[in-house]
């Protein structure tokens, strides 16, 4: 058992030698040990994250036919630092009439609810958190307490436009969880279990070849709830200023906006590690596990990426859209989905053996393409009827302008 | 006192003083935010019982749906987030003598219990508490019957509420 086959045990062990060295009873070094491991794991997210406020500007330059930050460093690299700075020396300001307690807990809400995310992300074969059996379940509960602080920030802010983006932003993502949790049992179908070590285990063949429309919905579902463009309701600069977060200023705000970033960037990991292998890369990941991170870490900015070039490509759906949208479309696709999808496995079990696994993997393909097109057919028809409703000439109106 | 006792206490204590909070504090938001206080302890209990589907589902139904419902609700529906009038109404005494009754029946019955002195099983090494969970709620055996009865109240809940919201003058819902 060497550093680099299984670096998290060996460093626990040598901890734990130091510590009972020192006459500490095991439980207590136990304990201290399990703080400094999610000290070490959260500082660490921090550092990412201050790399993700560089990494969001370059690409959003690159989309906008910009350079991006370029002055400070070598590509700009010290740009977010100063940032930082920037927003830690900034006056901050309550508003009047705020309600103090709340105003101040929305935004250490809004970051716990992404960072204690990574509890369940496997990172590699020998490092997870808590390999919690109801791992699938534990994303939707954090994504819940995300919900909170938005409405707690947007009420307790004491303005109109806080308090509107906050209940658009809240409608949004009380609606989408649905068809995300519904997306996240296929790969709970699949690998027969929650926890999302077992998921990953069980992707020998990448879950997106068995269930390409779960990773679509997922991915869409996803960007919802992150509340990104197009679904960037709460922000809407043109009518509602800044949304939620408006009256937060200096690092308060820094917390949503950090926030925000760790929360695509996680999604992008938990679209990789839902669909696309997690850390597994054609065997890598047994070779070390810092290859698995490295692997795991390249899958996840992908997933950022493509969350990013949704973002800075498409423009603001409406609200009564895109909750029109979620429900009447996506909801009833994602239950119809893990229908066929609890169906087809069960019919499909018997080919599940090395020698015709490709009936199955085609099996399933095609029962995802045949109910996409179907979905696909039901929405055209009647968005053309919608069409010809709302273009039809108005008698009334016709009259009045001739 | 084991580790697990000192948290136990711990968290009843907040869950307990949240609980009261709720019913005392005047501003209808608050109460709401401590109200998830209060739902958040019950959860944290369930994980220190080691229900783990349990502590989960507490957070994602009553957190991240019905408090929000609730917060959406007052929200909503009042102008003036501070409660005005008086916080009892003249019932008050019939509330109490039955949350006495209760309390008193519930120590009277858990006297006779030789569950509190003892420990907890642990549950051996392979042991899925949600796959016997589910295996419970979807066999003939188990409680297939119950849930479906459920699942059929709660059908019947969304069907009225659909047709308390509809409009029968306009034939849709829509204005």
């Amino acid at each position: 058992m060497s550093f680099w086959n299984d670096p998290l045990k060996v460093a626990a062990d040598w901890l734990m030698g130091i510590f009972t060295g020192w006459g500490m009873p095991e439980l207590l070094a136990q304990i201290l040990i399990g703080f400094l491991g999610v000290f070490i794991l959260i500082a660490l997210l921090m550092v990412v994250d201050i790399l993700l406020v560089w990494v969001e500007r370059k690409v959003v330059a690159r989309f906008q036919d910009r350079i991006g930050p370029n002055r400070l460093g070598p590509f700009g690299l010290i740009q977010p630092f100063a940032d930082i700075i920037k927003l830690l020396i900034k006056e901050d300001i309550t508003p009047a009439g705020a309600d103090k307690v709340v105003y101040n807990i929305a935004p250490m809400l809004s970051m716990m609810s992404v960072l204690i995310l990574w509890a369940v992300v496997p990172l590699a074969p020998t490092m997870l958190g808590v390999d919690l059996n109801i791992g699938v379940l534990y994303i939707i509960a954090a994504g819940a307490i995300g919900t909170l602080s938005i409405i707690m920030g947007g009420w307790s802010s004491n303005n109109k436009f806080a308090l509107i983006g906050a209940f658009r932003q809240v409608a949004v993502m009380v609606s989408f969880e649905i068809p995300m949790l519904a997306t996240l049992l296929i790969p709970t179908i699949l690998a027969g279990s929650m926890g999302t070590a077992a998921i990953v285990e069980g992707q020998s063949i990448w879950y997106v070849l068995l269930s390409p429309l779960g990773a679509l919905i997922f991915l869409v579902a996803a960007i919802a709830e992150l509340g990104r463009s197009p679904f960037d309701m709460a922000e809407g600069e043109s009518e509602l200023v800044s949304g939620y977060n408006i009256e937060y200023s200096g690092m308060k705000f820094g917390m949503f906006y950090a926030g925000e970033l760790l929360h695509a960037f996680t999604f992008g990991g938990f679209l990789a590690i839902m669909f696309f292998g997690g850390y597994r890369f054609f065997g890598l990941e047994k070779v070390s596990p810092f290859l698995a991170i490295a692997v795991l870490l390249f899958k996840a900015f992908i997933g950022y990426w493509i969350i990013m070039w949704v973002k800075y490509t498409l423009m603001r759906i409406r609200i009564d859209h895109m909750l029109g949208f979620n429900w009447k479309f996506l909801t009833p696709l994602a239950f119809a989905l893990i229908i066929v999808t609890g169906l087809m496995n069960a019919l499909l079990a018997d080919f599940r053996t090395p020698e015709t696994m490709w009936i199955y993997v085609l099996g399933m393909f095609l029962s995802n393409l045949l109910l996409g097109w179907g979905a696909l057919e039901i929405a055209r028809s009647y968005s053309r009827r919608e069409r010809a409703r709302v273009e039809a000439p108005k008698p009334v109106v016709e009259t009045a302008h001739h | 006192m084991t580790a697990d006792q000192i948290v136990f206490i711990i968290v009843a204590l907040v869950t307990l003083g949240a609980g009261v909070m709720v019913v005392t504090t005047r501003n209808l938001v608050h109460a709401a935010l401590w109200l998830v206080a209060t739902l958040f302890g019950v959860a944290v209990t369930y994980a220190l019982l080691h229900a783990n589907f349990l502590a989960v589902v507490q957070v994602v139904v009553y957190i991240g749906a019905i408090a929000i419902l609730f917060i959406f609700a007052v929200m909503l529906t009042r102008k003036d987030m501070r409660d005005q009038g008086p916080q009892m109404n003249r019932n008050w005494w019939l509330g109490a003598l039955l949350a006495v009754a209760t309390f008193g029946g519930l120590f009277f019955l858990l006297q006779g219990w030789n569950g509190m002195s003892k420990t907890a099983a642990v549950y051996p090494s392979g042991f899925d508490a949600v796959a016997e969970l589910g295996n419970a709620l979807t066999s003939p055996a188990g409680y297939v019957l119950p849930f479906e009865v459920a699942s059929v109240l709660l059908v019947a809940a969304l069907v009225g509420a659909v047709y308390v919201a509809f409009n029968p003058r306009n034939g849709d819902s829509r204005k």
